[in-house]
């Protein structure tokens, strides 16, 4: 249990300093303010006439996170190696994992806060019509698991880093590459191409794995997905961090 | 408390820290003296657990750092160099979180916190932001952070860094009386603070330690150590310097100063005069009218630069 305490110790830091800074009310303004808009102009939300959210609105999630996720991870390791409180951190009697997670937990309920607050939006479509509130659901667990995916691969970005701007950069490129993957004119082109390759990179995608979720669909496979690229990527900042101090 | 035992340090094709061995006992305070870029941050780094060892090994307390690094953190307080802290914290925010991760809770928490705010002197501050802090308050915050739950063993990286000569004063103060019950190495490069503060130093030079033992040991060292200042009226320089190193036990005679009559010159013992040497020089000038005659202690400095400079200029040439 000392290492669950240990983790929430960590988590708790870390929240707070999302808090001191404007950092966290800007990212949730900006977050509140991209989904409304996309939703009700670019989404055409009143046009289809459904009572469904899939369309508008968590069909953004990939695109918005892409810029977004990365600049709430890209200060989580950078900032420490800039500062140089990584020493203080890793000379604690804590082990560098409850420091990787406890970091990354912060920054994802972080996140979960975000994207719960955009609670109006199902209020809106279920004041008016009937709409599946179970795959509503569905959908946002899969898009907080998306945004888990893109936020580990920032970590292993600001792990390498002592600047966040090119931590920044360098995780929205990878993440860009997990959308593009399963992108339609993409995968159009792949298919002419490399025909045999197509299923291999888009299993890769983040787009084919958060369909799923926007159907209401809660399948294992998904799930697993997003958890072993979090996974991967925890393990990816550890060796990264280890590496980096052994010289 | 701590061992360390032939550690090194490999940073690509350069040796930072060379077969470096030594220990400290509760109740000793050790300085760890050496030029810039000597290994000094790079040992410390290792015995705490931050970077792993190339070769050799760190026990603190019993505990191998690498092998249960938990347990032998738990009794090491550090003190990075630059004292670093996290800036978006208050100074309370901060301490609170460190002593939660040393694992005190509640009241213990409570206490441990007042403690430290109070033997830092950080009441005015302690609701101010780490960023708006000034060096010195940031650097002691810093430091109260190294001992909020009251570790056995310290390790300071230079603990007076930045700070003005009354915090220095305080802070080497808090190390002496601390010293009488832990056991604390730091690093300077300031020699004074060896004297005022160690029962032993360690000179490290280019990842090696050159010499090892207290204080007043190392001062032996020095080419001073027993030299004797004579001033005297009235005579011409060259005559004492002649009639100087005609004493069995002088070295060498050097003339310091020669102004309106008076000569001041400088006589080193050769090897085992034993500070003999102010007795025999006293009576060679005992026909002079002599205006002072003094026996030199030592000095660290001078000593610091013999062992660390002839290297340093050699890589320079």
């Amino acid at each position: 249990m000392n290492a669950c305490r240990n983790v929430w110790t960590i988590t708790k830091r870390e929240l707070g300093a999302y808090f001191t800074s404007p950092l966290a009310y800007v990212f949730i303004v900006i977050f509140l303010l991209l989904s409304g808009f996309f939703t009700f102009f670019v989404g055409g939300f009143f046009e289809r006439q459904e009572a469904s959210l899939v369309r508008p609105f968590f069909d953004w999630h990939p695109w918005f996170y892409l810029f977004l996720v990365p600049a709430v991870g890209m200060r989580l390791w950078a900032e420490e190696r800039r500062v140089g409180t990584i020493e203080l951190l890793l000379t604690m009697p804590i082990t560098a994992w409850q420091a990787i997670v406890g970091k990354f937990l912060a920054s994802w309920l972080f996140l979960a806060l975000a994207l719960v607050l955009t609670f109006p939006v199902v209020i809106t479509v279920n004041y008016l019509g009937h709409p599946d509130n179970g795959v509503i659901l569905t959908a946002y667990v899969g898009s907080w698991l998306m945004a888990g995916a893109y936020l580990a691969i920032s970590c292993i970005t600001s792990a390498l880093t002592r600047s966040q701007v090119v931590s920044f950069i360098i995780s929205l490129v990878v993440c860009l590459f997990l959308i593009l993957a399963g992108f339609p004119p993409v995968i159009n082109v792949l298919e002419q191409v490399a025909p045999r390759l197509t299923d291999l990179v888009t299993s890769f995608s983040v787009i084919t794995h958060f369909e799923g979720f926007q159907k209401g669909v809660l399948d294992s496979r998904d799930v697993l997905f997003f958890l072993s690229v979090i996974g991967f990527s925890l393990f990816t900042t550890s060796v990264i961090l280890r590496t980096h101090r052994a010289g | 408390m701590i061992k360390v035992q032939n550690l090194a340090k490999v940073f690509g094709t350069k040796r930072a820290v060379d077969d470096v061995s030594f220990s400290i006992n509760r109740g000793e305070v050790l300085g760890f003296l050496g030029p810039n870029g000597a290994g000094k941050s790079t040992t410390m780094r290792m015995i705490t657990g931050f970077l792993p060892p190339s070769a050799g090994s760190v026990t603190v307390g019993g505990f191998d750092i690498v092998e249960h690094p938990i347990e032998a953190r738990r009794l090491i307080g550090y003190l990075p160099e630059n004292a670093p802290a996290y800036t978006d914290m208050t100074v309370y925010g901060f301490l609170h979180f460190t002593a939660e991760i040393r694992g005190l809770r509640g009241e213990a928490r409570k206490q441990a916190v007042n403690r430290v705010v109070e033997m830092c002197f950080l009441g005015s501050v302690l609701h101010q932001s780490v960023e708006t802090l000034s060096k010195g308050y940031r650097h002691r915050t810093c430091f109260a952070q190294s001992i909020i739950h009251d570790p056995d063993v310290l390790v300071l990286d230079e603990p007076t860094d930045g700070l003005d000569p009354n915090q220095k004063h305080e802070v080497r103060q808090l190390i002496r009386r601390m010293g009488e019950k832990k056991a604390i190495i730091f690093s300077t490069h300031i020699l004074e603070e060896v004297d005022a503060v160690c029962s032993r130093a360690i000179i490290i030079d280019r990842g090696k330690i050159v010499a090892n033992g207290t204080p007043q040991e190392l001062r032996q060292k020095s080419e001073w150590a027993g030299a004797v200042t004579l001033r005297v009226r009235g005579v011409a320089s060259s005559t004492v310097t002649t009639k100087l190193y005609q004493v069995p036990l002088v070295k060498r005679v050097t003339v310091v100063d020669e102004k309106d009559g008076h000569v001041t010159v400088r006589a080193f013992p050769k090897g085992g005069a034993n500070g003999a040497l102010a007795q025999a020089v006293g009576e060679a000038a005992h026909e002079w009218q002599i205006e002072q005659l003094q026996a030199e202690e030592g000095r660290l400095d001078e000593v610091f630069r013999s062992i660390t400079m002839p290297d340093t200029a050699k890589e320079g040439a």
